[in-house]
C-alpha cells in the first residue's frame, strides 16, 4: 500500500534552492492530512552535509542520493535514480517544483513510471486519502480540480513562488539515509557541456519578489530606463509584455505571460500594459498587482489590487521618489 | 535528416472559454481552433534543419478531422507529408494515451529527430513530448530555444534557458526536443505553398490501424481525473489610488503599498 509523501528538492551547484522549502512546507502540510512521514528527496554531488536543511521545515526524513554524475542535472540520470527508489518505497504522494528542471524532469519521470502527473498546480489537499490538485488552464482563464485513479504515486508539479513556506523550528530535525541506486553511464544520453551565466545580478522574472513590467505604453525601448529605476529602488526585476517584446523594444525572456513567463511574485506593476488575456495569464497569482495606465477603461484595472489612472511617464518617476522614503 | 514534427490543435487565445454545464469540460461552439503556438515553432525548426541538412519533414497530429486543417498548414509552410491520427475513442485520453497513439505513429516511420511544442496551451500540461520520448526510448531536450545538428548528423547541440543561465546540452540522436519561444519565428504559409499542400500525402490513422485498444483510450481509461472545472478565483475587488496631480498620486500609491498591502 503506498504511503507516504515524497518531495525532490532542487539544488543548483550544490546550493539548496528557495523553492525545495516551499516542497517541504507543502509536503509537510500535505503528510500531516494524511496521517504519514514526509521525505526530502536530495539528488547531487557531494551534497549530503544539505540534508541537515530540511528537517526544521517538517521533513522526517532526507533520502540523499549523492554521485559525481548528478552535478549537473540531467534528465537521464535524475529519472533513472528517482524512478529506482519510487519503485523501492512505494511512495503515495510525489511532488516537485514547476521550475524549468522539475517540468523537465517531471515529465518524464511520470512517463517512466507511468503515471499522470499535474503540472503548475497552485494549490493541493487531500480528500479522501488522494492527493487533488488545483491548477489553472486556458492560461487560467479556468481552474482545473484534478485527482487520480490508478496511479501512484500521485505526481504533481508546484508552480513557484506560490506555496507558502513555514517557519522553520530549528528544534526539529531529519533523519538522513543513503540511497540505493544503480547508474549505467550508458543510460545517460545527454550531457551539459557549457553554462552561460545571464547578465550579472539579474533576477529570473520567475523567483523574482517585485516585479515592474513595461507594455506598448513605454513607447519605445530608450523608456524602459525609468522602469529599471524604479526597480532598481525597490529591488525588482523588469518584465514586458508580448507587444514590447515583439516589437524588439525587450529580449524575449523578459516577456511576461502566455507564451512567455508565468510569475507569482509579491508585487506586480503593469505600467502601459492594457491586461489582455494573455498577459493576465502570467502574472495573475501575484500577491499585489499595481496597474499604472492613462486609459480609465484598460481591463487591466480589472485585475489590479491598486489603480492609478495617470501618464506613466509622470506617474513612475514621482514613484521612484515616493518609494525612496520607505527604504 | 528525417524529422518528425507532432501538432495538435487548440482553442485561439482570444477565444472566451466557458465551462459546461457538466463541469467537467468547456464548450465547444464558437471556438476558432488554431495550430498551438508552440508547436508552430517546432514546424519552422524542422522546416530549416532540413534547409540546412536536406531530408524530410513529416508532420503527424492527434485529434478530430479538423486537426486537418493545422497540418494543411504546416505541408502549406513547406512540410512534405502529414498523418492524422484520429479515433472517436480517442476523445478525452489523458496525455499519457494521447503520447502513446502519437509514439505507436512515430514507430512506423523513419526519424532522427522529433519536435513537440513544450505545452499545449489549452491544458498547459507539457507531458506529451516527454512520454513520446520515454515510449521510444531517446532522451528529450525539453523547453530548448537553439538547436544545432552536428555535422556527422549523429548528434544535436542545444539551448535551454533556466532561471538566471542558458544551459548548452549535447545529445546523441535519434531524440526528441520540447519547442520553447524563441527557439525561432515560424514563417507564414506562401500562397504557392498553399497550393502545394493540396497535393501532398495526408494519411489518416485509426487507433486500430496502429495496433492499439481503443480500452486503453478515452475518459475511462484516464488516470489524471477531472473532478470539475472552474472560472478562476476571484480577486478582492481593487481600489483606485486617489490624488489631484502624478506626484500625489504616487504618494499615496507608495503609501498605500507601505501600509496596507506591506509589499514595500
Amino acid at each position: 500500500m503506498a504511503q507516504g509523501v515524497w518531495i525532490i528538492a532542487e539544488q543548483r551547484d550544490g546550493e539548496i534552492r528557495k523553492i525545495s522549502y516551499e516542497l517541504a512546507s507543502e509536503g509537510r502540510r500535505l503528510a500531516d492530512a494524511l496521517g504519514q512521514d514526509l521525505t526530502v528527496v536530495l539528488l547531487g554531488s557531494t551534497i549530503k552535509d544539505k540534508a541537515a536543511a530540511f528537517g526544521p521545515y517538517g521533513a522526517n526524513k532526507v533520502l540523499v542520493a549523492d554521485d559525481s554524475r548528478l552535478e549537473p542535472y540531467t534528465t537521464d540520470a535524475y529519472v533513472s535514480v528517482i524512478s529506482q527508489l519510487v519503485k523501492a518505497h512505494e511512495p503515495a504522494v510525489l511532488i516537485l517544483g514547476a521550475s524549468v528542471q522539475g517540468k523537465d524532469l517531471a515529465g518524464r519521470l511520470a512517463a517512466r513510471l507511468d503515471v499522470a502527473m499535474a503540472q503548475d498546480c497552485t494549490a493541493f489537499a487531500i480528500e479522501g486519502g488522494n492527493l487533488v490538485a488545483t491548477r489553472p488552464i486556458y492560461a487560467g482563464k479556468a481552474y482545473a480540480k484534478v485527482t487520480f485513479e490508478n496511479s501512484w504515486p500521485q505526481m504533481a508539479t508546484a508552480r513557484p513562488k506560490v506555496m507558502r513556506i513555514s517557519d522553520p523550528d530549528p528544534s526539529k530535525s531529519a533523519e538522513t539515509v543513503d540511497a540505493a541506486f544503480t547508474l549505467d553511464d550508458a543510460e545517460l544520453k545527454t550531457k551539459v557541456v557549457d553554462v552561460v551565466k545571464d547578465e550579472s545580478g539579474k533576477v529570473d522574472l520567475t523567483e523574482a519578489d517585485k516585479i515592474v513590467s513595461g507594455g506598448r505604453g513605454m513607447k519605445g525601448p530608450e523608456n524602459y530606463t525609468i522602469l529599471e529605476a524604479l526597480a532598481q529602488v525597490i529591488g525588482a526585476s523588469v518584465g514586458a509584455s508580448r507587444s514590447a517584446v515583439d516589437a524588439g523594444w525587450r529580449p524575449h525572456t523578459d516577456q511576461v505571460g502566455q507564451t512567455g513567463k508565468v510569475v507569482s511574485p509579491n508585487l506586480y506593476v503593469a505600467c502601459g500594459i492594457s491586461g489582455a488575456i494573455q498577459h493576465l495569464a502570467g502574472m495573475s497569482t501575484s500577491k499585489v498587482i499595481v496597474a499604472i495606465n492613462k486609459d480609465p477603461d484598460a481591463p487591466i484595472f480589472q485585475k489590479a489590487d491598486y489603480g492609478v489612472v495617470a501618464d506613466l511617464f509622470d506617474l513612475v518617476p514621482a514613484l521612484t521618489e515616493e518609494a525612496k522614503k520607505y527604504l | 535528416m528525417n524529422i518528425i514534427v507532432c501538432l495538435k490543435q487548440v482553442p485561439d487565445t482570444e477565444t472566451q472559454i466557458k465551462i459546461a454545464s457538466d463541469k467537467q469540460s468547456i464548450v465547444g461552439d464558437d471556438i476558432k481552433w488554431v495550430m498551438n503556438p508552440y508547436d508552430e515553432f517546432g514546424v519552422e525548426e524542422a522546416l530549416r534543419l532540413r534547409e540546412k541538412h536536406g531530408g524530410e519533414v513529416t508532420v503527424v497530429g492527434l485529434g478530430p478531422k479538423r486537426v486537418t486543417e493545422s497540418i494543411r498548414t504546416a505541408l502549406a509552410m513547406g512540410a512534405d507529408k502529414g498523418i492524422l491520427v484520429s479515433d472517436e475513442a480517442l476523445t478525452g485520453s489523458d496525455s499519457l494515451a494521447q503520447a502513446k497513439a502519437l509514439a505507436a505513429a512515430i514507430k512506423e516511420l523513419p526519424y532522427d529527430l522529433i519536435f513537440t511544442g513544450q505545452r499545449g496551451v489549452d491544458d498547459d500540461l507539457g507531458i506529451v513530448g516527454a512520454t513520446i520520448a520515454e515510449l521510444l526510448n531517446i532522451p528529450q531536450l525539453s523547453l530548448v530555444v537553439k538547436v544545432e545538428v552536428a555535422e556527422d548528423g549523429k548528434s544535436i547541440k542545444v539551448q535551454r534557458p533556466i532561471e538566471g543561465e542558458t544551459l548548452v546540452i549535447t545529445s546523441s540522436l535519434p531524440a526528441l526536443i520540447t519547442a520553447q519561444k524563441g527557439l525561432n519565428e515560424p514563417r507564414y504559409a506562401s500562397l504557392p505553398g498553399i497550393m502545394k499542400a493540396k497535393k501532398k500525402p495526408l494519411a489518416e490513422k485509426s487507433l486500430g490501424d496502429l495496433g492499439l485498444n481503443s480500452a486503453d483510450f478515452g475518459p475511462g481509461a484516464r488516470k489524471l481525473k477531472i473532478l470539475e472545472l472552474t472560472p478562476p478565483p476571484a480577486r478582492a475587488a481593487g481600489k483606485i489610488v486617489e490624488g489631484e496631480t502624478p506626484q500625489e498620486k504616487a504618494a499615496q500609491l507608495a503609501k498605500l503599498l507601505h501600509e496596507e498591502a506591506k509589499v514595500l
